[in-house]
C-alpha cells in the first residue's frame, strides 16, 4: 500500500462515500488509488465549484464534505471554497496534491504555498511530512472538521509522500491537547440566564448557524416558553418557518417585525449565532434595552461585536433544554399582542404593476413545491426576496452563502445538497450575474441527472449593487449592466443537454412552473424580470436597526420612501 | 483605555506554528510589539512570549483567538499574577574619547551589563533585565553614542511554583 492508497482507505474508515474533485500532475497517485475504491467521486469542472459542493454536502447532511483538488492552480481554486465554509461554519475536509517535497520552496511547476495560503480560512491545516503521519492527521482533520464550530481543513500531501510505502499503523488516537471544545453549557451561566428570562418582559430568541445541528431542540424550547423566534440568513430552516412563533429574518434586509422586535425587546437569546453586521446594523443602536444571552459553542464569538451580558459556552443541544428545564412558559402575553400587530400590519407584499418581479418568480416556486425541498442561492437580491419569500421548514434544507456572500454559490451548492439527500428537489434560486459564476457546471449536472432546478431571476443587471448605485451613489450605475451581453440562457442549458426555458412574462411563469417542478430533472429557467425592483426594508450600511427604510413593505403606498440621502463614498458596507 | 500585558502562549511545536501566531496578529489587526519562542521544559511543547497593547477587549480577544489555533494549548495573561519578566538585549556603544571609556564602563557596571566585545572604537555590552532597566540603560549610553543594538523581546513566567492548570495539560502530553 502506498501513500495515496492510504489516504482512500482512511477516508472509508472515516464512513466517506461521496468525493468531489479534479485531477491533475500531483496528486495523480490519489486519484490512481481512487480507481479501485468504492468512494463515488464527483468530477467537477472547477475546483471552487468542487469545494462547495463538499461545502453544501456537509450543510444538507451533516456529514463532512471532502474535495480533492491539485496543486498550484488547482489547490488556489479551492481557496473561494473554503473561506466561504470557514465563514459559515461548514465542515469540510479539502485534499489537495502537492509536488514532491524536495522541490517544495523551488517554484516548481504547479506549485503554490496552499498551506500557508490557506491558514486563514480553514479551521486547520496540515502539510503530510511522512506517509505514517496519513492515518492520524486525517482522522484529526475529519475530527476537528466535524466538532466545536465545524469549519474546514485542509490537507497537504507532495506527491512523493502519496507514493512512498505506506508501514505505519491504523491504530491511532487522536491527540489534540490544544483542542477541547465545550460542549456541556455552564450550569451556574444557564442559571443566570433562565433567571434573565424570566424576569424579561419582551424577550426574544434569535437562532443562527447553530441551529440547523439542534433544531428539534429550538423547537421545543421556543414551544415550551412561547418564546418569539426570529431566525438569521444562517438559522433559515432550525426553526420553521411560517409557525406562529416566527418572526422571520432581522437585519439590513429582514422583516419589519423581527427588527422592531429587537430594537424594542429587553432580553435576546442569541442562539448559535455571531451577531454579525449584517444582522446588527451600527451595533451601539442594536437592541437598545435588551440584556443579551449569548449561547454559542465558540468563547471567542462571546462579546466579539455585542457584549453579552450572560454568556454561555455550549452546544445549543445540551444547553437549551437545560435551560427549558428551569423555565416555566413565559407570560409575555402584551408582547406578543405588541408583535402580532407589527406582523398583521406588514405582512411580506410586492406590486404587480410592472413586468414580472423576482418576489413572484420565488412564490411560484415555493407553490409547486409546496415547500417540499431544499433551496440554495446565488447572492444578491433574489437571495434576500428567497430568504424571505422561500424560507424552509426544515433544517439543512437551505443553503446560502451568508458570511462571505460568495457569488457562484448556489449552483454547486444545489449539486452537493442533491447528492447529500438522493431523491430530494433541489431549488437553486440564482441571479444572472451570480449563475455565470459556476455556470461551467451545467456539465456535472447533465453527467449526475440530479433533481436540480435553476430559477434564474435575470434581471440584466447585478440587482444588489444597482440597488446601492441607485439609493446611495445618486443613480450613477457604474458597471453593474449585464443585459447586453448575457447569453441566452435556455440555449446554454440546452447546449450542456439540460431542458431550458426563457420565460418573459407572468402568464408563461405561472403555466411552465409547475409543469418544470413536476418532472424533477435538471432544468434551467432564465425568468426575464423587472430590472429596477428593490429588496426592502433595508437598514442602509453602518445605520442602526431602528433606522430601517421600509420602502415598499409600508402598507400605504403614499408612505413609500425609497432612497435615502447618499451616505459617504467608502464608508464601510 | 488601552492596556500593555504581557501574554505567553504554550504551543505544539509543529512546523509553521509562529506563522500561525503572527499571521492571527495580523489579520485581526492586533499591536504586536515583541515576540520571543523558544524550547520550553517538555518535549515537543514551544513557548512563546509577547508583549500585546489594546483595548481590555481587544486583548480579551487576542487570547480566545489564541485558543482557536488548534496547536496552541495555553495562554497565560500575565497581567493576572505577579509574573517575572525579562528581557536581553545586546549593546554597542562608540568610544569617541579615552575618558568615555571608563565613564562608560562605570555605568555599565552599576547596571551589571557585562562587557562581551571590546574594540578601540567601541564596546558591546550584554545587558539582562525587565523593560525598565533595558530603557534607562539604553538613555544612560545615547550621549556616547549607539552604533547598534538588538534585543530579544520579553519573555515571562507567573511567580508561584507553577500554574497549576498549565501543569495538568502538560502531563497528558508528556
Amino acid at each position: 500500500m502506498n501513500g495515496a492508497q492510504a489516504v482512500l482507505k482512511a477516508l472509508e474508515r472515516e464512513g466517506v462515500q461521496v468525493v468531489f474533485g479534479h485531477p491533475g500532475g500531483a496528486i495523480m497517485p490519489v486519484y490512481d488509488a481512487l480507481y479501485d475504491s468504492p468512494i463515488r467521486h464527483v468530477l467537477v469542472r472547477h475546483e471552487q465549484a468542487g469545494t462547495h459542493m463538499a461545502d453544501a454536502f456537509y450543510r444538507a447532511s451533516g456529514k463532512v464534505g471532502v474535495v480533492f483538488a491539485t496543486s498550484g492552480p488547482g489547490a488556489t481554486n479551492t481557496v473561494t471554497g473554503l473561506a466561504t465554509a470557514y465563514m459559515d461554519s461548514s465542515a469540510v475536509v479539502a485534499i489537495t496534491g502537492n509536488v514532491p517535497s524536495t522541490l517544495i520552496g523551488t517554484d516548481a511547476f504547479q506549485e503554490a504555498d496552499i498551506y500557508g495560503i490557506t491558514g486563514p480560512v480553514t479551521k486547520h491545516n496540515y502539510l503530510v511530512r511522512h506517509v505514517n503521519e496519513l492515518p492520524k492527521i486525517i482522522k484529526e482533520a475529519f475530527h476537528i472538521a466535524a466538532t466545536g464550530r465545524p469549519g474546514p481543513v485542509l490537507i497537504d500531501i507532495p506527491k512523493d509522500v502519496q507514493l512512498a510505502p505506506f508501514t505505519g499503523s491504523w491504530d491511532v488516537p487522536i491527540d489534540l491537547p490544544g483542542y477541547r471544545p465545550t460542549v456541556t453549557g455552564h450550569s451556574g451561566q444557564i442559571r443566570k440566564a433562565a433567571e434573565a428570562i424570566r424576569q424579561a418582559k419582551r424577550p426574544i430568541l434569535i437562532v443562527g448557524g447553530g441551529g440547523q445541528a439542534a433544531a428539534e431542540q429550538v423547537s421545543d424550547f421556543a414551544e415550551h416558553t412561547n418564546l418569539p423566534v426570529i431566525t438569521t440568513l444562517m438559522g433559515i430552516g432550525a426553526y420553521p418557518a411560517g409557525a406562529p412563533n416566527h418572526l422571520g429574518m432581522p437585519g439590513m434586509h429582514g422583516t419589519v417585525t423581527a427588527n422592531r422586535a429587537i430594537t424594542n425587546c429587553d432580553l435576546i437569546i442569541g442562539a448559535g449565532l455571531r451577531f454579525d453586521d449584517r444582522v446588527t446594523g451600527k451595533v451601539s443602536r442594536f437592541a437598545p434595552n435588551a440584556t443579551i444571552v449569548h449561547i454559542d459553542i465558540d468563547p471567542a464569538e462571546i462579546s466579539k461585536l455585542v457584549k453579552a451580558h450572560i454568556p454561555v459556552v455550549g452546544d445549543l443541544s445540551d444547553v437549551l433544554p437545560r435551560l427549558a428545564e428551569l423555565l416555566p412558559p413565559l407570560d409575555i402575553a402584551s408582547w406578543w399582542t405588541q408583535l402580532r400587530e407589527w406582523k398583521t400590519k406588514y405582512p411580506e407584499r410586492y406590486k404587480k404593476d410592472k413586468p414580472l418581479v423576482s418576489q413572484e418568480v420565488i412564490e411560484l416556486l415555493r407553490e409547486a413545491t409546496g415547500g417540499d425541498c431544499i433551496v440554495t442561492t446565488e447572492v444578491g437580491q433574489h437571495q434576500m426576496f428567497a430568504a424571505r419569500l422561500f424560507p424552509t421548514s426544515r433544517p439543512r434544507t437551505w443553503l446560502s452563502s451568508g458570511g462571505l456572500g460568495t457569488m457562484g454559490f448556489g449552483f454547486p451548492a444545489a449539486i452537493g445538497a442533491a447528492l447529500a439527500r438522493p431523491g430530494e428537489l433541489v431549488v437553486c434560486i440564482a441571479g444572472d450575474g451570480s449563475f455565470q459564476m459556476n455556470v461551467q457546471e451545467l456539465a456535472t449536472l447533465y453527467k449526475h441527472q440530479l433533481p436540480v432546478i435553476v430559477a434564474i431571476c435575470n434581471n440584466g443587471v447585478l440587482g444588489m449593487v444597482r440597488q446601492w448605485q441607485e439609493m446611495f451613489h445618486a443613480q450613477r450605475y457604474s458597471e453593474v449592466y449585464l443585459a447586453d451581453s448575457n447569453p441566452d440562457f435556455a440555449k446554454l442549458a440546452e447546449a450542456y443537454g439540460i431542458a431550458g426555458y426563457n420565460v418573459f412574462d407572468r402568464e408563461e411563469a405561472k403555466r411552465l412552473v409547475p409543469e418544470v417542478v413536476a418532472k424533477r430533472q435538471p432544468a434551467v429557467i432564465n425568468f426575464v424580470v423587472y430590472e429596477s425592483e428593490k429588496v426592502f426594508p433595508m437598514i442602509p450600511a453602518g445605520a442602526g436597526v431602528d433606522e430601517m427604510i421600509i420602502g415598499d413593505q409600508e402598507p400605504d403606498p403614499s408612505e413609500v420612501r425609497m432612497s435615502m440621502e447618499p451616505v459617504a463614498v467608502g464608508e464601510r458596507a | 483605555m488601552t492596556h500593555r500585558h504581557v501574554m505567553s502562549v504554550t504551543v505544539q511545536d509543529k512546523p509553521g506554528v509562529l506563522v500561525r501566531i503572527a499571521s492571527l496578529f495580523a489579520r485581526r489587526g492586533y499591536n504586536i510589539e515583541s515576540l520571543s519562542v523558544a524550547q520550553s521544559e517538555l518535549p515537543g511543547i514551544s513557548r512563546t512570549t509577547f508583549v500585546v497593547t489594546g483595548e481590555e477587549h481587544t486583548l480579551e480577544q487576542v487570547q480566545k483567538q489564541l485558543y482557536k489555533l488548534i496547536d496552541v494549548i495555553k495562554v497565560i495573561d500575565h497581567s493576572e499574577a505577579a509574573f517575572i519578566d525579562r528581557e536581553l538585549m545586546l549593546i554597542k556603544v562608540a568610544i569617541k574619547a579615552p575618558e568615555d571609556r571608563v565613564e562608560v564602563r562605570q555605568v555599565a557596571q552599576d547596571f551589571r551589563a557585562r562587557i562581551v566585545d571590546v574594540h578601540r572604537q567601541a564596546l558591546i555590552f550584554e545587558v539582562t533585565g525587565d523593560e525598565g532597566k533595558l530603557e534607562a540603560f539604553i538613555e544612560q549610553m545615547r550621549p556616547f553614542g549607539i552604533l547598534e543594538l538588538i534585543r530579544t523581546g520579553r519573555v515571562a513566567l507567573t511567580r508561584s511554583a507553577a500554574d497549576p492548570k498549565a501543569v495538568g495539560h502538560f502531563a497528558k502530553v508528556a
